[in-house]
């Protein structure tokens, strides 16, 4: 199938200089990679459904293209005392609808979350830390946590501000039809077609800036086919998540341009660290070892010595990732410059294992998903012959994300790929690696059940640290130890590609959303 | 009469009954959607809610029986992802799809029939040769190929029409409908078009093959020996004959490109029915994958209930409620 397809772009490519049809200066159409289920901004928390509200609604904070905290309808915050963060709203903002957003709106918004009926995925873990609201004046709202919290500012990126007035009895039917979603944001809703497309409108009393688009269509292409060529027949003017094997042509096409950027995922192997018995580490025979190789240091060093990065993310990823050491990407909270990829080294990895015990090494399977990273199946089977080399006898087995994530979670691998994207390394390591503790949401994805007492208290004092250059401090000695105890095996952040029509430009993000404000003519 | 209905209709639920079993099991076993969903970070008590909020949290029969016993009210349960009715949900992207399908079936049947006939009546012909190998093609060619390929041709490198997407749409009948307006029809032509490839094949050989056969009969000498006009002879008595096998053929058919729709409406953006069921398939939103099942499963029985109708109108020896083999 692959080959074939590639057959028709080369061909088209060869002579396609036909490109965009002329549609309106001031009108913009960008093709979505994801359904957006809902433009309820409250109802499920997925990372399309809160790229599509970004155009509608405002949070508090906002985040800039390179990952940073930036006043959004809140101008300033700060933590008046441990257990207390103050924000000074950003005066004179009018919804939509020409009322003003206050103080009032923001308890609401804040409420909400948490009374969406028939939410799949509420936003509440965002909210849950904060005990008590308190309206100190219209522009100034103060939020208790029970323990001092210092990632709230970053959690409250994702809760978006809707307007009490039109929100306050609606459902998410109401805002899915317009009624309610009537929100500060650069854009106003015009009609939600489920399935097909989402039509927006400048907001031209927007407090930051004016758009550059009277007219903004979202078309939701979750076809990689046929988003691209829907971009090259000129219906769409810039598409997200360009499949990898156009980006070459795409390139080298002058009829358009690509914008690239580092994203905030991080992929790197999950291992089983705490059972003695793992399922899918096997001797050479088949049969049980009497351990489980994985918890002993040595050996996971040895598996991080045997994989070539720099080979790994210039052929498989074809130069669409950088190699790296760290959790979380340079200039994030957490990210430890010291922190270099782990050198290939083969002759090491062999000497590692041998000392650990297994000369002759023994038989692992790798899992993964092949439907959720850039050349995820591709991934695992490369790090999988790297391994062989070092003496590893390694199986692959790959599935969609569909059941993938639910038998990670329940610890039936041994050694599994995830990827992560975060804007702090302490809040990455509370879901990745801390001590899995449903009570308080930690370790959520700690699927090898790893557990180390110092790092816990690492992480505890990093998020309970609302002093940003001392939080930043305990988040990166946490950061230290985990690489230190390859407690998980860092692989490569991942690039993310847009490609739009000549003449537009992107202001590429970390966080891989694509929002129509962030594109300018050029 | 009353009693064939009945049959039918007794066999129909059998259908769905078992359906929804097998269906319901499948999505099941595929995996939690509750882990798709909710944020890792979330708390206990957040993820068993949302659990319990689904119904999840029962054990498969019980969570199979709350089905049924909506079911039988009418209420296939709500999406799991939109939150909105199963229902609702395949009923408003229904009329997309009906109306690609019944577009697709309307160019099969202008194009495959009268091509069939003239590769029937010539078939050492270069015409009959030519439609033949084309109809093989037609057979041949992966459905997603060709739509590619439509589009690199037809909105790409000539930029006659749009590359996807449904055009403007607006009210008919309670249905939003796109053959309105010009836009509508510029946006459905090539999906129609894509998904009609296989059935003008299949259409040109049926009615070629049974013209041939039809021509071998002795009423069709006889015609020739009266000195019937060809058309005449071909008008009448081969193509009321040849319809015969075409009805039976058409009536299945029409029902599998509803249901199989999916590849076209993926690749050609086109927000239908099938485009849902498989965004669904890969969120494990199993209210929707059951609905649309069970609502496609209806569609094949009804039509084929219409179609042996049919069948019994066109030619009188078959009766219906009769001895059957």
């Amino acid at each position: 199938m692959s080959t074939l397809l590639r057959l028709v772009y080369a061909a088209v490519f060869a002579c396609a200089l036909t490109a965009a049809q002329a549609r309106d200066a001031d009108d913009l159409v960008v093709g979505f990679a994801a359904d957006v289920s809902s433009l309820d901004p409250h109802f499920l928390n997925a990372v399309p459904n809160v790229a599509a509200a970004a155009h509608i609604f405002d949070a508090l904070v906002h985040v800039d293209p390179d990952g940073k905290l930036v006043p959004g309808l809140a101008l300033s915050w700060q933590a008046v005392d441990p257990t207390t963060w103050e924000f000074k709203l950003r005066r004179g903002v009018k919804f939509h609808d020409g009322s003003e957003f206050t103080a009032e709106d923001v308890v609401f918004s804040l409420d909400r979350p948490a009374k969406v009926v028939n939410s799949p995925g509420p936003f509440t873990s965002y909210t849950r830390q904060i005990a008590a609201k308190q309206v100190v004046d219209a522009y100034t709202v103060r939020l208790k946590t029970p323990a001092p919290y210092g990632p709230l500012p970053l959690d409250l990126t994702t809760i978006y501000m809707v307007s009490k007035k039109a929100a306050a009895q609606a459902s998410t039917e109401d805002f899915n039809a317009g009624r309610a979603a009537v929100g500060t944001g650069p854009f106003k809703f015009v009609a939600f077609r489920r399935g097909e497309s989402i039509e927006l409108a400048r907001n031209d009393a927007y407090w930051g800036g004016k758009p550059a688009w009277q007219r903004v269509t979202l078309r939701l292409l979750t076809n990689d086919a046929a988003r691209t060529a829907a971009l090259l027949a000129g219906d769409v003017d810039a598409i997200e998540a360009v499949p990898t094997p156009d980006i070459a042509r795409f390139k080298s096409n002058p009829a358009f341009r690509l914008e690239q950027k580092v994203s905030w995922r991080t992929i790197f192997w999950q291992m089983d660290l705490s059972r003695d018995q793992t399922p899918f580490v096997t001797d050479k025979a088949g049969r049980p070892l009497p351990h489980n190789p994985l918890r002993d240091l040595r050996v996971r060093q040895a598996l991080s010595k045997a994989i070539n990065r720099q080979a790994l993310v210039e052929r498989t990823m074809e130069g669409l990732a950088i190699a790296t050491g760290n959790i979380v990407i340079p200039g994030i909270v957490g990210h430890v410059d010291a922190l270099a990829p782990e050198p290939y080294d083969l002759a090491g990895a062999k000497r590692l294992l041998a000392e650990a015990g297994y000369p002759d090494g023994f038989a692992l399977t790798l899992h993964g998903p092949n439907n959720r990273y850039v050349n995820d199946e591709q991934v695992v089977q490369t790090v999988a012959q790297m391994l062989t080399r070092a003496g590893i006898a390694t199986r692959v087995e790959t599935m969609p994300l569909s059941s993938y994530f639910g038998r990670a979670r329940a610890g039936e691998f041994s050694f599994a790929l995830l990827g992560w994207g975060s804007l702090a390394g302490d809040s990455a390591l509370r879901s990745l690696l801390a001590t899995p503790n449903p009570d308080i949401g930690w370790g959520g994805f700690n699927w090898g059940r790893y557990s180390n007492a110092e790092l816990d208290k690492l992480v505890r004092a990093a998020l309970g640290e609302t002093d940003a250059a001392r939080r930043a401090d305990f988040a990166g000695r946490a950061v230290q130890l985990a690489m230190a105890e390859r407690a998980l095996i860092p692989l490569y952040h991942q690039y993310a590609t847009w490609v739009m029509r000549k003449g537009l430009a992107y202001r590429a993000r970390v966080d891989e959303f694509t929002l129509a404000q962030f594109f300018h003519p050029q | 009469m009353a009693w064939y209905a009945l049959r039918r209709l007794l066999q129909a639920l059998a259908v769905l009954a078992v359906m929804s079993v097998l269906v319901f099991a499948g999505v099941y076993a595929l995996g939690n959607p509750v882990e798709l969903l909710v944020d890792p970070n979330a708390g206990p008590a957040d993820y068993a809610r949302r659990v319990a909020a689904l119904g999840l949290d029962q054990p498969l029969w019980v969570q199979y029986a709350r089905f049924v016993a909506a079911a039988l009210r009418g209420d296939l349960g709500n999406s799991f992802v939109h939150g909105t009715p199963a229902l609702q949900l395949i009923f408003e992207r229904m009329p997309a799809t009906l109306e690609v399908s019944f577009a697709a079936l309307a160019i099969a049947l202008l194009t495959g029939v009268p091509l069939g006939l003239v590769a029937g009546f010539r078939p050492q012909s270069w015409s009959g040769r030519a439609i033949r190998a084309l109809s093989v093609l037609g057979f041949s060619l992966p459905t997603f190929w060709v739509g590619l390929m439509f589009i690199m041709l037809f909105a790409v490198e000539l930029g006659w029409l749009p590359a996807g997407g449904r055009g403007p749409t607006s009210r008919v009948l309670g249905m939003d409908l796109s053959i309105t307006t010009l836009a509508g029809w510029r946006h459905l032509l090539l999906p129609a078009l894509n998904l009609a490839l296989f059935k003008i094949s299949l259409l040109i050989r049926l009615t070629a093959a049974s013209t041939q056969e039809i021509l071998r009969q002795d009423y069709i000498r006889f015609a020739r020996a009266k000195g019937l006009r060809p058309a005449r002879i071909v008008g009448l008595h081969v193509l009321k004959n040849a319809l015969v096998p075409l009805v039976t053929v058409l009536g299945l058919e029409f029902g599998s490109l509803v249901a199989f729709a999916v590849v076209t409406e993926s690749v050609f953006a086109w927000p239908g029915m099938g485009k849902l069921l498989i965004d669904s398939i890969t969120l494990l939103d199993r209210p929707v994958v059951v609905a649309y099942l069970l609502v496609v499963v209806l569609l094949f029985v009804s039509i084929n209930f219409v179609v042996d109708l049919l069948y019994g109108l066109l030619d009188p020896r078959v009766r219906l409620g009769g001895a059957r083999a």
